[in-house]
């Protein structure tokens, strides 16, 4: 399993084949639909991300010494960015993603593009997902 | 494609007094059809607030000197005009608010203080957010049962559901003239008939029907109309409550604060009459000013024409929508409502249809529309929202309907 830098990486060079943002959001919307979907019985409250404007939620699975994050939104550009998320985050160790910094999304422009209230999802969505890092490694 | 039309505006004069029109938005010509959140303002109204603090900025009603005099006379000349367009009796009964959630607000306020438990008031199961939730505090506050007017599955209000709600405790009704997220024109006359007939007293949110419709507060025997400027070609922060005299001046103050005074002594103060008894502090004195002119700018082409026209891009649009298939429109039919079309394609999130439609230029508003009781009825998250102004044309319609094919091919 690659690092999370070095997924970042391959994230930003997967984003500079682009022309224009419609094809980015293309792009997004193919990963938003490939997202695996959590199971219906964890779309809980407790799972709600608060924050965003579309539903998010996201479950946290700690398999040796690993995080496994699954996540689904009812809005399927939402699911896109959540699958770049989840593809950087998840299957890693709760210090490595307590220690993740986040600037690639700035350099693929995604935070640019969104509208204010949906990169405030996004920040929530970081938030939460470093959350559960903390809660594990205190395991 | 034939032009058809029989409205007599001129679309591209209209058009070239709206400087933002000729903007683009990522790349692509902007179409602008989230006018029922803020209209855009003419180059007239811009001017006036240019002017305002180019020539004629000081403080109103308090100074002998000079420039407070010229800034105190457009102000109230401002109120006059806009007494005129709802055709008030008294320029007294329209009082300069922040818009019309203040407005509301205001009126609420007020009656915390004159209601109690035994009394009932009645809202509809189809408001904004802001004409329910000041209510709720009235409620809290005085212990008065806050009933609600059901809709139907069409977008329109329930009314023989309201006959049974009406009864001898009912104090006040609240409602809107024009639905914010579906555009249903409620009838207005008829439930303000009803109201009074048990002698409780009404007020009429009228923040989307005003851009449309000319209401006539005394032929309606309206007892309090709110509206916001924004919405109307003016700017944003301002808007009026019209009220009844006799209601208002049994309305406590809203706000305490410079003008709205008689005399302050330690002991007891009094207060100022109308207007100025709820208008508090230096207000918004360019908004309102520029306010007078948008009214000025809307009469001049015509409230009659402004809406026969707006109801030909409505009826081409919704048509259009159809046509493309997998469409839900909510909300009632054409002739039932003002220039707003509130949909889904089905199968999608309204905010990726509405993020993708920005992509290409194009503004429409997307979500519960903060009428989360309306979404709740439909058992949906939320609608795409396009609502249309007199500045509009069918190219920009087409515009639309390719990006919503577009949108929906890349989503599906």
């Amino acid at each position: 399993m690659s690092d999370i830098k070095e997924i970042q990486e391959e994230i930003v060079d997967e984003f500079s084949m682009f022309d224009d943002w419609m094809q980015r959001y293309e792009y997004m919307i193919e990963l938003g639909k490939s997202l695996p979907m959590i199971d219906e019985s964890y779309k809980t409250k407790d799972n709600l991300i608060k924050g965003c404007q579309s539903q998010v939620w996201v479950k946290a699975d700690y398999k040796d010494g690993k995080i496994i994050f699954t996540s689904d939104s009812d809005a399927i550009i939402t699911k896109g960015i959540i699958a770049i998320l989840i593809r950087v985050f998840s299957n890693q160790t709760p210090e490595a993603i307590m220690k993740a910094e986040t600037s690639f999304l700035d350099e693929i422009g995604l935070k640019d593009h969104l509208s204010p209230t949906r990169a405030n999802g996004l920040v929530s969505m970081i938030k939460q997902l470093k959350m559960y890092a903390i809660a594990y490694s205190n395991r | 494609m034939q032009d058809t039309s029989k409205h007599t505006l001129d679309i591209n004069a209209i058009r070239a007094d709206f400087p933002i029109l000729q903007r683009k938005i990522n790349g692509k010509p902007l179409v602008y059809f989230d006018n029922a959140a803020t209209s855009q303002t003419p180059q007239q109204v811009i001017d006036a607030i240019v002017n305002y603090y180019t020539n004629d900025n000081a403080n109103i009603h308090r100074g002998v000197h000079t420039l407070s005099q010229i800034a105190t006379d457009a102000y109230e000349q401002a109120r006059e005009k806009i007494r005129a367009h709802f055709n008030a009796q008294h320029a007294h009964e329209i009082i300069f608010t922040a818009g019309t959630t203040h407005g509301i607000n205001l009126v609420a306020s007020g009656y915390s203080q004159l209601l109690n438990d035994r009394d009932e008031v009645i809202v509809s199961a189809m408001e904004h957010h802001s004409n329910i939730v000041p209510w709720q505090m009235m409620c809290e506050k005085t212990g008065a049962q806050l009933k609600v007017i059901p809709m139907t599955e069409q977008g329109e209000l329930d009314l023989d559901t309201f006959d049974s709600l009406l009864n001898d405790r009912t104090k006040l009704v609240f409602i809107n003239h024009v639905s914010n997220a579906l555009g249903t024109v409620n009838p207005i006359q008829e439930i303000i008939d009803k109201t009074h007939a048990v002698g409780a007293k009404i007020l009429i949110d009228g923040a989307q029907a005003a851009p449309h419709i000319k209401a006539d507060v005394q032929a309606l025997d309206i007892d309090f109309y709110t509206v916001s400027a924004h919405k109307m070609c003016g700017p944003t922060g301002v808007g009026v409550l019209y009220g009844k005299e006799e209601l208002l001046e049994a309305l406590p103050p809203y706000q305490g604060g410079g003008e709205m005074i008689a005399e302050v002594n330690f002991d007891k103060t009094t207060y100022a009459g109308l207007p100025h008894k709820f208008e508090a502090g230096t207000p918004n004195i360019s908004g309102g000013i520029a306010f007078g002119v948008a009214l000025d700018y809307m009469n001049a082409i015509g409230f009659e024409e402004i809406a026969d026209y707006e109801m030909e891009l409505l009826i081409y649009a919704t048509g259009q929508l159809k046509d493309i298939g997998d469409i839900r429109i909510y909300g009632t039919s054409v002739e039932r409502k003002t220039a707003v079309v509130s949909f889904n394609v089905n199968g999608t999130h309204s905010y990726d249809i509405g993020t993708l439609l920005d992509k290409m230029g194009i503004a429409v508003r997307t979500g519960h529309h903060c009428a989360q009781p309306i979404m709740k009825f439909y058992k949906i998250p939320g609608t795409v929202r396009a609502s249309f102004s007199f500045y509009n044309t069918k190219e920009e319609i087409d515009l639309f309907i390719d990006g919503v094919k577009k949108a929906k091919s890349m989503l599906l």
